[in-house]
């Protein structure tokens, strides 16, 4: 480990210290935080996986009645039978935090209350095929939201574990090391000096007396 | 009040019309990019692609992955599943955990 590039002094030796201390609460701090992180994004992953599978199933089954319907209908009486929606769908965005990673959570609004407004054209001329699509969509469509929230969730819970684990580990291998490297360097220069100190002193003594006493 | 947008090739997007979801009937690549870019700036908090068209502009589509809104979400087309879906979230637990620990 490289040792910083300071000034072996007292002053210097106890900013380290007060470091040190602050970079270990730190490190303790932010693994408490990726692993609390970490349970919450696996809790997280597993809804998500499931809610992707469901989703994709419905969407799947969906787009094989709007196959069918295709098929018997013609693309511009499908066209028109979708045109004009009397169902419209609005968000309410709201914030969650987990563990300091801002969240969206979605709540959906219909503009009326009807759940057959989905079905925006007449009976007569349209395939009983596409009431299935739309209906299977319809099913879905709770889950597609909260599959947009979870999924979100995820993406961003995963950005911010790698971040801290990233932090952690710069803390735990770097930045600790080298500050205790410091330390123990600064405080050995320091007790060098005092040695050397003392000696000197012992030898001024010697000579000093030698002086007066006229010892020899 | 934010609102959710699909976009995809006609066949597979039409139906959400139905729904009340505004429909964008747009694969061509450039064509994409500039819609999501109007749409995270707009009022839109969920975005719906169809694989095949994401696949197109994933770069697009990775550059709003860390940001809270919009949600894009890959959701699959009439022409079936192609998985991109269910690897974008293999990929989430490969960033946090340092492995695929789901497999």
């Amino acid at each position: 480990m490289a040792r910083l590039n300071v000034n072996p002094t007292r002053m210097e030796l106890t900013k380290l210290k007060k470091k040190l201390v602050s970079a270990r609460r730190g490190h303790k701090l932010l693994k408490d935080k990726r692993d609390e992180l970490m349970r919450q994004f696996m809790i997280m992953i597993r809804e998500n996986r499931q809610l992707r599978s469901e989703v994709e199933a419905g969407i799947s089954e969906a787009n094989r009645y709007m196959a069918v319907a295709g098929s018997v209908m013609q693309r511009e009486v499908l066209e028109t039978a979708l045109m004009l929606p009397k169902q419209e769908v609005e968000l309410d965005v709201g914030q969650k935090n987990v563990m300091s990673v801002e969240i969206p959570v979605f709540n959906t609004k219909y503009r009326t209350s009807d759940s057959s407004d989905i079905y925006s054209y007449g009976m007569a001329f349209t395939s009983i095929d596409l009431d299935g699509a739309v209906s299977a969509l319809s099913d879905i469509f709770p889950k597609m939201i909260r599959l947009a929230e979870v999924e979100k969730a995820c993406q961003l819970m995963a950005d911010e574990i790698e971040k801290t684990r990233r932090r952690v580990n710069a803390l735990e291998h770097i930045m600790i090391p080298d500050y205790e490297e410091t330390i123990k360097f600064i405080t050995m220069k320091l007790s060098e000096n005092e040695r050397s100190t003392t000696t000197s002193l012992m030898k001024v003594k010697d000579m000093v007396l030698k002086e007066s006493h006229k010892y020899h | 009040m934010y609102k959710a947008a699909v976009i995809g090739d006609t066949a597979s997007v039409s139906g959400f019309a139905a729904l009340g979801l505004t429909v964008f009937r747009e694969t061509e690549p450039d064509k994409v990019k500039v819609l999501i870019a109007k749409l995270a700036a707009s009022d839109f908090a969920v975005i719906y692609i169809t694989e095949p068209a994401a696949a197109l502009v994933s770069d697009t589509i990775n550059k709003y992955r860390s940001s809270q809104l919009p949600a894009i979400v890959l959701i699959p087309a009439i022409e079936g599943n192609t998985g991109d879906g269910m690897r974008g979230v293999h990929e989430a637990v490969e960033k946090a955990v340092g492995s695929d620990i789901l497999k």
